[in-house]
């Protein structure tokens, strides 16, 4: 059983109030800003050592934009990504390159994560070259030693990608990811575009590797049941928004926010005979550009009340270690 | 109930091979299953076991020039449409068997308004004006709970979510009011709450017209879900047939055991999740005997010789396995 | 989730790696290239390059008595000038033969230089986007409003006629393509997660692009290239045919086209057997380039 773990005093990843809005402009010669996409709006959360928190919510809920955040691949509208203590948005020089070396990613389509024209070596060893961490002969020593750490044989340093699988591809990633020996690393979807005997083959790898490594992840899935093998704490969001934040095990035996609840009962058991209590939404998804006011969950909401259109909650302690942003409670 | 259903689609030892220049990718290598009206069979299987090429044969879609269909037949209400002319196709396929496929976005043509496509499939199977056309038009989109038929109609596909274009696309299928659909993971591009809603609408849909389906996914929960019965094919066949309840409870093929193992649970404790070593043969290159044999944890020596043949191991169950045989079936 | 096709090819190359369906898988290769049109290409190019040596007289040398010989196989011709004389009596296949030098010479260079600018100017427009791209874009439309001939004609006349000028001129107006279509390769490689990785490494964007963009639009650029000879060719014969090319003495097919205009009716293949050429080797390079592009395309691999 993933137990709860006390968040320790000082986290290694933590996001502070993390706000991107992105323009939206029109006009052929000169762009006008006509709106705004709130893709993160105000995020908040700590990752602390070997620990994995799952980041879970559906298409255009900002958990993508998040990691990007984390990674630097955008800059923050307002907020910050803190580091040991250090905003990341604000490194240079040789401590930007250190941070390269401390965090890294693995995304989610096998397909498209590796340079076709690179052997794999290079590619694997990529990180290590550009910040300068190696020579040339301990670069093929580490490329091996992560291609054993992900099993993938040796011979496959001097192989193209298109000599692999799908499985054997995120494996690839995985090393390329694990050659700096990073302390965070983001995982967007990592399992998603993979067939189900082979995903379990990969979370099996990402738990040992943690276990046996000082590993933290962050993990952006919309998978629940794979989110809740791996991650230690989960927070669920909504429209760039977190609507909960728990422990893993406390989320999944009593979700609280009504679209958790909508998102588990959408979670599909592999069970016949499970009981059904289908939460069926009404509506779409509405768009980031014109969010709902106060709670943007409202208009779908089984539970609504005449405050949620009115007031955005805020997220509040319910249980040890469960918050929630939801005016039931 | 449904036992006593007539049976509408019967696909018998169906093989369909691709020819490319490496070599035959036997893709459909003698499947067989049947659809009962108003039931909804499962067709399980990972990537590359051949489920979206068998619904593809169904209605002789497949892949040209590299694709055809090699042998067997393809029973619908009785006509074998295997052996038909292209054009008698044009009018089985819409009309009496319909499809849904995967991606949204490519389903519908984006220089054409919704309304217009609705229309041009409905003018098809009515012989009715323009207006009247329409009218129906907007009534295939209220029967997918699209709101504001009206105004949908004008729209074009860039101008809706994913969820209602994989709604019109289900009313542009059901428009011939076909005797079957073939969904092939028409939901796996959705947001789970969408899928949800989606789901429930094509339940819907199957109880008011009596529509037999054929569910190819990956998913065991959506199997779960919306299926009566359900097909495992691994490699290009059919490995273990039977009712939904009975395959989760009780599953035969060391195959299906295995992929329902590695699939995490909501619910129960955490262990290590087991999963298959290794990887599904290439169809271009299969090995003779089972299938299945280098990566069983009950292989011997007749597996890898023989390929099992399908063995009744239950009511409406079976199996293609050599372990059920020593196992006498149960009635 | 992957095309079908991709996974298949995956699954067969993991399988066939060093095999003897391999092997096949060559031999089938083979059988489907393009064999007419490498053999026009690579006679052009021998003929060109060994023309010293191969051609049966020289280019200039006139011989008054012998003019306007009809080709062998006509009555009235001999076998010491196959393919004829010009009006001033001089070989028509060797000047032929020399003429492709002219022909390849100036498609090389004008090749190498406006591919060359239009890659990086692609490169850089795609890969830095925003402004650079959007001024970059107007100044490849401008380029590609221009008439062709015009403009060649107008360098023609403020340079002077010669070689220089023409590569110059043909330079001029193929960057802007190269350009265009590099850059709509480059945002579709910039999309590809590896590149979002290759950030999240610490990559500069000079090593980005020279190590992750370049290499995977090498093969649209490569089929552009070849694509591109033809045209090239027929511009050139175009100037010289106009008269604004390269200058007499020195033959280009397409003076040669245009010399044998007024002697049509009566010494046809003065204009036919260097446009017949021209038509050959344009046609030759198009499929090969059509092959090429198809070749590479890993979509259309299968059969």
């Amino acid at each position: 059983m993933l137990e709860g773990r006390v968040i320790a005093a000082q986290p290694l990843i933590q996001a502070e109030n993390l706000t991107k809005h992105f323009p939206v402009t029109r006009g052929l010669l000169v762009g006008r800003t006509t709106g705004h996409v709130k893709a993160v709006d105000g995020v908040s959360f700590a990752i602390g050592r070997q620990e994995t928190l799952g980041l879970v919510g559906e298409s255009g809920c900002g958990k993508t934009t998040t990691s990007r955040l984390l990674l630097r691949l955008e800059a923050p509208t307002a907020g910050r990504v803190l580091l040991d203590g250090q905003d990341v948005h604000a490194l240079r020089g040789a401590e930007l390159s250190r941070y390269h070396t401390r965090v890294q990613a693995v995304f989610q389509d096998p397909w498209s994560s590796l340079n076709p024209r690179l052997r794999i070596r290079d590619t694997i060893a990529e990180a290590l070259v550009v910040n300068r961490r190696v020579t040339r002969a301990g670069k093929l020593e580490r490329v091996e030693e992560v291609l054993h750490q992900v099993g993938l044989p040796l011979s496959a340093a001097a192989r193209y990608p298109h000599e692999f699988s799908g499985g054997q591809r995120q494996r690839i990633a995985l090393a390329s990811a694990l050659a700096a020996s990073p302390e965070l690393i983001v995982l967007d979807e990592p399992v998603s575009a993979l067939d189900v005997s082979i995903r379990a083959q990969i979370m099996n790898l990402l738990k040992d590797l943690q276990a046996r490594q000082q590993l933290s992840f962050l993990l952006v899935a919309h998978n629940l049941a794979t989110v809740r093998y791996i991650a230690h704490r989960t927070a669920v969001m909504y429209l760039g928004r977190i609507v909960e934040y728990a422990d893993t095990e406390s989320l999944y035996r009593s979700p609280l926010h009504p679209y958790t609840k909508a998102l588990f009962a959408a979670a599909l058991p592999a069970d016949p005979d499970a009981p059904r209590d289908d939460m069926i939404l009404t509506g779409e998804v509405p768009s980031p550009i014109d969010p709902p006011s106060g709670c943007h969950f409202h208009p779908r909401c089984p539970f609504a009340m005449e405050q949620c259109s009115r007031v955005a909650p805020e997220l509040k302690a319910v249980a040890p270690q469960h918050v929630v942003s939801c005016h039931l409670y | 109930m449904t036992a006593a259903a007539p049976i509408v689609l019967d696909v018998r030892d169906l093989r369909a091979y691709l020819y490319t220049r490496w070599g035959v990718v036997r893709a459909v290598d003698g499947v067989s299953f049947f659809l009962r009206e108003g039931e909804t069979l499962g067709l399980v299987g990972e990537s590359g076991c051949g489920k979206t090429m068998t619904g593809l044969s169904v209605v002789r879609l497949l892949p040209e020039p590299t694709g055809r269909i090699v042998e067997g037949h393809v029973f619908l209400e009785g006509e074998d449409l295997v052996t038909k002319s292209e054009s008698e196709m044009r009018h089985v396929r819409g009309r009496r068997v319909a499809m849904i496929l995967q991606d949204p976005q490519t389903s519908l043509n984006p220089v054409f308004t919704i309304g217009d496509q609705l229309v041009e499939t409905l003018r098809l199977h009515h012989a009715d004006g323009k207006r009247s056309l329409a009218g129906r038009a907007e009534d295939a989109l209220r029967r997918v709970k699209v709101a504001a038929p009206e105004q949908r109609m004008r729209a074009y596909p860039h101008q809706m979510s994913g969820g209602m274009k994989q709604r019109v696309v289900g009313a542009i299928a059901v428009a011939g009011e076909p005797r079957v659909l073939i969904a092939d993971e028409p939901t796996t591009a959705l947001d789970v709450t969408i899928q949800l809603q989606y789901l429930a609408l094509l339940k819907e849909i199957q109880a008011r017209t009596k529509l037999a389906m054929l569910f190819i996914t990956h998913d065991f929960g959506i199997v779960a879900r919306m299926c009566d019965r359900v097909a495992v094919m691994y490699a290009g066949r059919i490995v273990e047939t039977g009712p939904t309840r009975t395959l989760f409870r009780s599953p035969r093929h060391p195959y299906t055991e295995a992929l329902m193992a590695s699939v995490p649970r909501m619910e129960g404790s955490v262990t290590r999740l087991p999963s298959i070593e290794g990887q599904p043969p290439p169809l271009h290159d299969l090995p003779a005997g089972c299938r299945f044999a280098p990566r069983c944890a009950y292989v011997d020596d007749r597996c890898r010789r023989e390929y099992p043949p399908t063995m009744p191991v239950g009511p409406a169950h079976e199996v293609a396995c050599w372990r059920v045989e020593s196992s006498p079936p149960s009635r | 989730m992957a095309r079908v096709e991709e996974r298949i090819d995956a699954g067969f190359a993991a399988s066939t790696a060093g095999d003897e369906s391999a092997l096949r898988r060559v031999r089938g290769d083979l059988a489907r290239m393009p064999w007419v049109s490498l053999v026009i290409i690579t006679i052009m190019v021998l003929g060109a390059a060994l023309a010293p040596l191969i051609a049966p007289h020289s280019p200039t040398e006139q011989s008054l008595p012998d003019k306007l010989r009809p080709p062998a196989w006509e009555a009235g011709g001999s076998t010491k000038h196959l393919l004829g004389t010009d009006v001033l009596g001089r070989d028509v296949l060797s000047r032929l033969i020399y003429g492709a030098r002219v022909s390849l010479s100036v498609a090389a260079v004008a090749l190498l230089a406006g591919g060359g600018i239009g890659l990086m100017v692609g490169i850089v427009s795609g890969y830095l986007g925003g402004r650079v791209d959007s001024f970059l874009m107007r100044v490849v439309d401008a380029t590609l409003t221009f008439p062709t001939i015009l403009i060649a004609l107008l360098l023609a006349v403020s340079l002077g006629q010669g070689l220089q000028t023409i590569a110059i001129a043909i330079t001029v107006l193929i960057w802007a393509r190269f350009a265009r279509v590099v850059r709509g390769e480059v945002l579709a490689v910039k999309a590809r997660d590896f590149v979002a990785l290759a950030r999240v490494h610490g990559c500069s964007h000079l090593r980005i692009m020279t190590v992750h963009i370049v290499p995977n639009v090498l093969n649209t650029f490569m089929v552009l290239l070849t694509l591109h000879i033809g045209f090239v060719i027929i511009v050139e014969a175009s100037l010289s045919f106009l008269g604004a090319g390269i200058p007499p003495p020195t033959p280009s097919w397409g003076q040669m086209v245009a010399d044998g205009r007024s002697h049509i009716a009566s010494a046809w293949w003065l204009s036919v057997v260097p446009g017949a050429a021209i038509m050959l080797v344009v046609l030759a390079f198009n499929l090969f380039g059509d092959w090429l592009r198809d070749w590479l395309d890993p979509r259309l691999r299968q059969v």
